[in-house]
C-alpha cells in the first residue's frame, strides 16, 4: 500500500502501541519466571565447579578465580542480576568451561522447534480435519467413533505411544517391508526423522483440538447466522467452508498458539525416546553436570517463546474477530 | 425476475377461486423428535398468500408460527424435525418435493426471510457489503466489484445513512435498527416473491420498530412481494397487515381479514389478546390477561388445545378438538362456540 | 419422566427445540439452573451418571485399580519387593502359565510388579489432585471472591507459573531433591500445577458472584463468609472437580514420565514409568516387560480422564 488513508495510519499507530505494551507486560511474566528457576536451579545440590573438575583435585586458587568470574561468591539475588541484565542484552551467558550458552543451545533448540513445528502442522491438519468432519456427522458413527479414539489419544500418554508407534511402525514395517518408513532414533535422516517423534508428540494436542474444533464447530453450525446464510441459499460447500469455518478459526488460532510452547516445553520424553538431540535432551544432560547456565539459559528461551506465542495469538485473534480491538 | 402479470388484486386477499396463490401452505405437521417423546409443533397449519399481500402470523412462542416459516424456507433442522404431512406450494409447485438443489435455487431468490435479532443473524466476522454482496456473487456470479456496488444500492434503497462509507464496517458497528435494515437489504437483493419477516421488530426499541415497520410497508408497495409477518405482537400487525392467521398449540385458530378480526374476534383465544392489548378507549379498565399456561406440545390434549384456559368452556371442548369452521367467505375459527364468542365481541 | 424431575439438564439440552415457553429463557438457562439449586443439580448429574456407559466403565476401571492399589496381594502371590521371587536366569521370558505377563531384564515377574505398580502412580495423582484442589481452589476462591489487590497479586503469580513449561519445572524440582519418592513427586507436580485449578476456581465464582441470586442473597444481608461458602463455592466447584478428575489422570502419566527420565520414584520402588525405563533397553526383543505396565498406565489414565467427560457432560450438557 503506497499511501494510507487517516484511519488506516490510526489502525496502524494503535496497533503498534498495543504491541508495545503487550511486550512490556510481559517482561514482569519473564522476571518472575526466570527469578524462580534460577532460584530452583541456585538449590541444586552439589558445586558447579567441582563437577566440571570431577574427581580431580583442584588448585584452590584457580578455584577462587572461577568462582569469581562467575560471581558464584556473590549473593542469590545479585547473580540473579548479573544474569538478567545479560539477557536483556541477548546474552544467555557462559557455561563453567567458557562456552557461550547461546552456541550450546542453538542447534539443540532448533532440533525442538522443528519438532514442534511439524508437530503442530500435523495437529492443525489431522485435529482440525478429524474435528471438522465429526461436526459434520454429530450423532452419526463416525463421530462417535472419532471421540472414542479422541479419548483414547488423549488418555495414552506420550511415554507409552512413542514406544509403541517406535516398535510398530519403526521396527515392524521395516521387518515387513524392508524399507525405512520412519526412522526411529536420531536426526540423520532429515524432515523424515521428525515424522515419528512428531506424532507422538502432538498425540495428545490432536485429540484435543479435535475436540475442540468439533465441539466449536457444531456450536457455529447452530448459530443463527448459519441459518441465515442458508436462508440466503448459499450452497453447503459455503455456509461450512466459509461462514461457519471463518469463525471456528478463533479459538483454533487460539489453542495452536499456545500449544507451541507446550510442546516445546514437553518434548523432553519424546526426544528421550527418538534419541533427538533437542533441548529437553541438553536441559536434562546439564542438570546432572551441574551446568546451570544451560539450564537457566533454556528454560528462559522457552519462557520467550510461550510470551511470542501468545503476543501472536492476540495479534491474530484480532484480526481474525473484527469485534475484538487492541485496546 | 418478478412475477409474470397478475392482475391488481384488491389489499386483502382476494383469494377467490380462479387466482392462484403465491404461496400456500396446506395441512403442514412439523413434529420434533426429542429424547421425552414426539413434539408436535406444527399439527395441520394451512394458509395462502397472495401476490402483494401481507399475512401476520400471529402466535406466542411454541405455537408454531417460526416452525412453519422454517418448514417454507427448507430451514429447518432435519433431524430433528420432521414434516410428517402436508404439502407447501409454492406458485403451484410442491417445495416439500423438490429436491435439495431445486430447493436452493428457490431460497433466497424468490423467497427470503428475515430473522428477529439482526445482531445473531450477521455473522460477525465479515462486513455487511460482504455479507450483502455474497447475494450477488453467488447467485448471479457477479464480480466483487459488482456486486459492492449493488450492496451500496441497496443500502441506499433501506435508507442506511453514508452506506458508501459503511460497506467495510462490521455487523456490530451498527445500531438495531440498522442491523435489521441491513438484514432486509440482504433479503430483497434479488426481488423475492415472497418475504418472511419472523418477529422483525421483537428486539428493536419502539421507536425504531415503527421505523422498520413502516420501511417493510414501503417495500412491499413497491413491488408485489408477498409478505408472512410473523409476530406475537398484535399492536405491531393492525398498521401492515392484509389478514391474520392467530395461531395456538401448532394449529390456526382463527384466520381472517384484518379489519374483521379486530372488530369482532371469533376465537375466545384472539379476544383474549386483544383485550390484552392497553387501548386508550377503554383506560381505566383493568388489561385482560389470559390464565393458564400455554399447552404442552409434548403431551396434546385430545380436545382444544385452549380448552383449559378458555372462559367459554364446554364440557365437548374437552374431547373434540374443534375443526376451522367457515365462519365468513374469508374466515374461519376453530371454535365450537365461535357465534357466542362472535357476538360477546360485538356487545 | 416429568419436565420437574430433572428439570435442568433436560431442558438445557433441548434449548433448541420449539416449545420454549413464554419467560423460558430465564428458567430454563442452564447458567441459572446450576446457580439456583446446586443440590439438585448434583442429584440431576448422579442420576444421569449411573446411566452413561462412559461412567460405569470408568468406575469399574477405577474400582479395579483402587483395589489393586490396596490390596496387590489378590492379583498376584509373587511379593515384587522381595528380591528372592526375581531369578536372573529367567530374565525376559515370554508369557506363559507361570508368569502370565512374562518376565523383565532381572527375570522379575512383570504382572506381579505391573500390579504393584498401581499403588505409587495412585497415591502421586490423588494426593497431587488434593493438594493443587486446596491451594488452587482456596486461592482462586479468596481472589475471584474479594478481587481488587489479592486478586491483581496471585493473577499475577499464576501468570508467571504458566510460563514455565511444566514437565521441565518438575524436571528441575525433582532434580534439586536427590532421591524421588511419591512426595517429591507429587509437590513437584503440585507446585507446577495449582494455577490451573486457581485460574478454574477464580472464574467460576467470579460467574458465580455475578448471578442473580448471588446478588440478592447480598442484598438480603447475607455475611461474606456465609456467601462465599453457601452460596458461591458449591457452584464453583462443579467445573473444579472436573477439571480435578480429568488432571488427576494427567498427573498420573506425569509420574510416569518423570519416573522414566529417571528423577522421579527411584528403584527398589516400583513405578509403571520406571518399569517402561527399566525395560527400555531391550525393548526391541522383550517388548512385555515395557507393554503390560504402559497399558495398565494408559488404561489407568484412560479411566480418570472418561470419569471426567462423564462428570462433566453430567454436569453441563451444554459443553458436549
Amino acid at each position: 500500500m503506497i499511501r494510507e488513508t487517516p484511519a488506516e495510519l490510526y489502525e496502524r499507530l494503535v496497533l503498534g502501541r498495543y504491541i508495545i505494551r503487550r511486550l512490556l507486560q510481559a517482561i514482569p511474566v519473564l522476571l518472575g519466571a526466570t527469578l524462580l528457576i534460577y532460584a530452583v536451579v541456585f538449590a541444586l545440590p552439589g558445586d558447579p565447579i567441582a563437577s566440571m573438575y570431577g574427581e580431580k583435585r583442584m588448585d584452590p586458587d584457580i578455584v577462587a578465580i572461577v568462582r569469581e568470574q562467575y560471581h558464584l561468591n556473590d549473593p542469590f539475588i545479585v547473580q540473579y542480576w548479573y544474569y538478567i541484565s545479560g539477557v536483556f542484552q541477548g546474552n544467555l551467558g557462559i557455561t563453567f568451561s567458557n562456552v557461550p550458552v547461546s552456541e550450546i543451545i542453538a542447534g539443540k533448540f532448533q532440533v525442538t522447534l522443528n519438532l514442534a513445528f511439524t508437530a503442530l502442522v500435523m495437529e492443525a491438519v489431522i485435529g482440525v480435519g478429524l474435528g471438522f468432519y465429526a461436526a459434520l456427522r454429530r450423532g452419526r458413527a463416525q463421530d462417535t467413533m472419532i471421540l472414542a479414539s479422541t479419548l483414547v489419544l488423549i488418555s495414552i500418554p506420550t511415554l507409552v505411544t512413542g514406544f509403541v508407534l517406535q516398535l510398530v511402525l519403526g521396527v515392524k514395517l521395516k521387518q515387513s517391508t524392508g524399507i525405512e518408513v520412519f526412522p526411529i532414533a536420531g536426526v540423520s535422516d532429515g524432515w523424515r526423522s521428525y515424522l515419528l517423534p512428531a506424532f507422538v508428540l502432538a498425540g495428545t494436542s490432536i485429540a484435543y483440538l479435535t475436540r475442540l474444533t468439533r465441539t466449536s464447530l457444531a456450536e457455529i453450525l447452530r448459530a443463527d447466522y448459519i441459518r441465515t446464510a442458508v436462508a440466503k441459499g448459499m450452497p453447503r460447500r459455503r455456509v461450512v467452508g466459509r461462514h461457519a469455518l471463518r469463525n471456528a478459526l478463533i479459538p483454533l488460532v487460539t489453542y495452536l498458539g499456545a500449544d507451541l510452547g507446550t510442546l516445546m516445553g514437553g518434548a523432553v520424553i519424546t526426544e528421550t525416546i527418538f534419541n533427538l538431540p533437542g533441548i529437553g535432551q541438553e536441559l536434562f544432560r546439564s542438570v546432572y553436570e551441574r551446568q546451570q547456565p544451560v539450564v537457566v539459559g533454556i528454560v528462559t528461551l522457552l519462557v520467550l517463546v510461550y510470551i511470542l506465542a501468545n503476543l501472536i495469538v492476540d495479534l491474530l485473534y484480532a484480526v481474525l474477530d473484527p469485534r475484538i480491538r487492541y485496546e | 425476475m418478478n412475477m409474470t402479470s397478475t392482475p391488481p388484486l384488491p389489499a386483502w386477499g382476494a383469494g377467490g377461486p380462479g387466482s392462484e396463490p403465491l404461496l400456500a401452505v396446506e395441512d403442514l405437521h412439523v413434529e420434533f423428535a426429542t429424547r421425552q417423546g414426539t413434539v408436535k409443533a406444527v399439527n395441520g397449519v394451512s394458509y395462502s398468500l397472495y401476490p402483494g399481500e401481507t399475512l401476520a402470523v400471529l402466535g406466542e412462542s411454541g405455537s408454531g408460527k417460526s416452525v412453519t416459516a422454517q418448514a417454507i424456507m427448507g430451514i429447518l433442522d432435519m433431524p430433528p424435525a420432521r414434516i410428517s404431512r402436508g404439502r407447501i406450494r409454492f406458485r403451484g409447485t410442491d417445495l416439500l418435493g423438490l429436491s435439495e438443489d431445486a430447493r436452493s435455487q428457490v431460497r433466497g431468490r424468490r423467497i427470503a426471510m428475515i430473522f428477529q435479532d439482526a445482531l445473531s443473524a450477521l455473522n460477525p466476522v465479515f462486513t455487511v457489503g460482504s455479507q450483502i454482496g455474497e447475494m450477488f456473487r453467488v447467485h448471479q456470479g457477479m464480480s466483487r466489484r459488482d456486486a459492492e456496488r449493488r450492496a451500496v444500492e441497496l443500502m441506499d434503497r433501506v435508507r442506511i445513512p453514508g452506506a458508501r462509507q459503511r460497506l467495510h464496517d462490521y455487523p456490530h458497528q451498527f445500531s438495531g435498527g440498522m442491523r435489521q435494515r441491513i438484514m432486509i437489504a440482504m433479503a430483497i437483493a434479488l426481488d423475492p416473491e415472497v418475504l418472511i419477516a419472523d418477529e422483525p421488530t421483537t428486539a428493536l426499541d419502539v421507536t425504531v420498530q415503527a421505523q422498520i415497520m413502516e420501511l417493510l410497508a414501503e417495500l412491499k408497495r413497491e413491488s408485489d412481494m408477498g409478505m408472512i409477518l410473523i409476530t406475537h405482537d398484535l399492536g405491531v400487525v393492525a398498521d401492515v397487515a392484509d389478514k391474520i392467521a392467530v395461531m395456538y398449540g401448532g394449529r390456526i385458530v382463527e384466520n381472517a381479514p384484518v379489519h374483521d378480526l379486530y372488530r369482532a374476534p371469533a376465537h375466545p383465544y384472539t379476544k383474549g389478546l386483544l383485550e390484552s392489548i392497553p387501548r386508550v378507549d377503554r383506560k381505566g379498565r383493568e388489561l385482560y390477561a389470559i390464565a393458564g399456561m400455554p399447552p404442552d406440545l409434548l403431551d396434546m390434549p385430545p380436545g382444544c388445545a385452549f380448552a383449559p384456559r378458555c372462559p367459554y368452556r364446554q364440557d365437548n371442548c374437552v374431547t373434540e378438538a374443534p375443526p376451522l369452521y367457515r365462519i365468513g367467505p374469508t374466515r374461519g375459527g376453530a371454535c365450537h362456540y365461535w357465534r357466542e364468542v362472535l357476538d360477546g365481541s360485538h356487545g | 419422566m416429568s419436565d420437574t424431575v430433572t428439570p435442568r439438564s433436560r431442558r438445557a439440552r433441548h434449548a433448541k427445540s420449539p416449545l420454549r415457553s413464554p419467560g423460558g429463557p430465564s428458567r430454563g438457562g442452564p447458567a441459572a439452573g446450576t446457580a439456583g439449586r446446586p443440590a439438585s443439580l448434583w442429584n440431576d448429574a448422579w442420576h444421569d451418571l449411573r446411566r452413561r456407559p462412559l461412567f460405569i466403565a470408568a468406575a469399574v476401571l477405577i474400582g479395579v485399580i483402587l483395589l489393586m492399589a490396596a490390596v496387590p496381594q489378590l492379583f498376584t502371590s509373587v511379593d515384587p519387593y522381595d528380591a528372592t521371587s526375581c531369578r536372573l536366569g529367567d530374565a525376559r521370558q515370554a508369557p506363559s502359565a507361570a508368569h502370565w505377563f512374562g518376565t523383565d531384564n532381572q527375570g522379575c515377574d512383570t504382572l506381579a510388579r505391573t500390579v504393584y505398580g498401581a499403588r505409587n502412580s495412585l497415591l502421586v495423582g490423588l494426593s497431587t489432585t488434593v493438594v493443587t484442589v486446596l491451594v488452587g481452589g482456596l486461592l482462586g476462591l479468596v481472589a475471584g471472591f474479594r478481587g481488587g489487590l489479592p486478586d491483581a497479586l496471585l493473577s499475577r503469580v499464576t501468570e508467571i507459573f504458566f510460563a514455565i513449561p511444566s514437565v521441565l519445572g518438575a524436571l528441575l524440582i525433582l532434580a534439586v531433591f536427590r532421591t524421588g519418592t511419591v512426595w517429591t513427586v507429587m509437590l513437584a507436580l503440585a507446585v507446577l500445577a495449582w494455577p490451573m485449578t486457581f485460574r478454574i476456581m477464580r472464574a467460576a465464582v467470579i460467574t458465580a458472584k455475578g448471578q442473580d441470586y448471588v446478588v440478592a442473597a447480598r442484598a438480603l444481608g447475607a455475611s461474606g463468609r456465609r456467601l462465599m461458602f453457601r452460596h458461591i463455592l458449591p457452584n464453583a466447584i462443579t467445573s473444579v472437580i472436573v477439571v480435578a478428575t480429568v488432571n488427576l489422570g494427567v498427573f498420573i502419566a506425569a509420574e510416569a514420565g518423570l519416573s522414566f527420565l529417571g528423577v522421579g520414584i527411584q528403584s527398589p520402588e516400583i513405578s509403571w514409568g520406571l518399569m517402561i525405563a527399566d525395560a527400555r533397553p531391550r525393548f526391541l526383543e522383550a517388548a512385555s516387560p515395557l507393554l503390560f505396565p504402559a497399558a495398565f498406565l494408559s488404561l489407568t489414565v484412560l479411566a480418570f480422564i472418561m470419569l471426567g467427560d462423564a462428570v462433566r457432560d453430567a454436569l453441563d450438557p451444554k459443553l458436549r
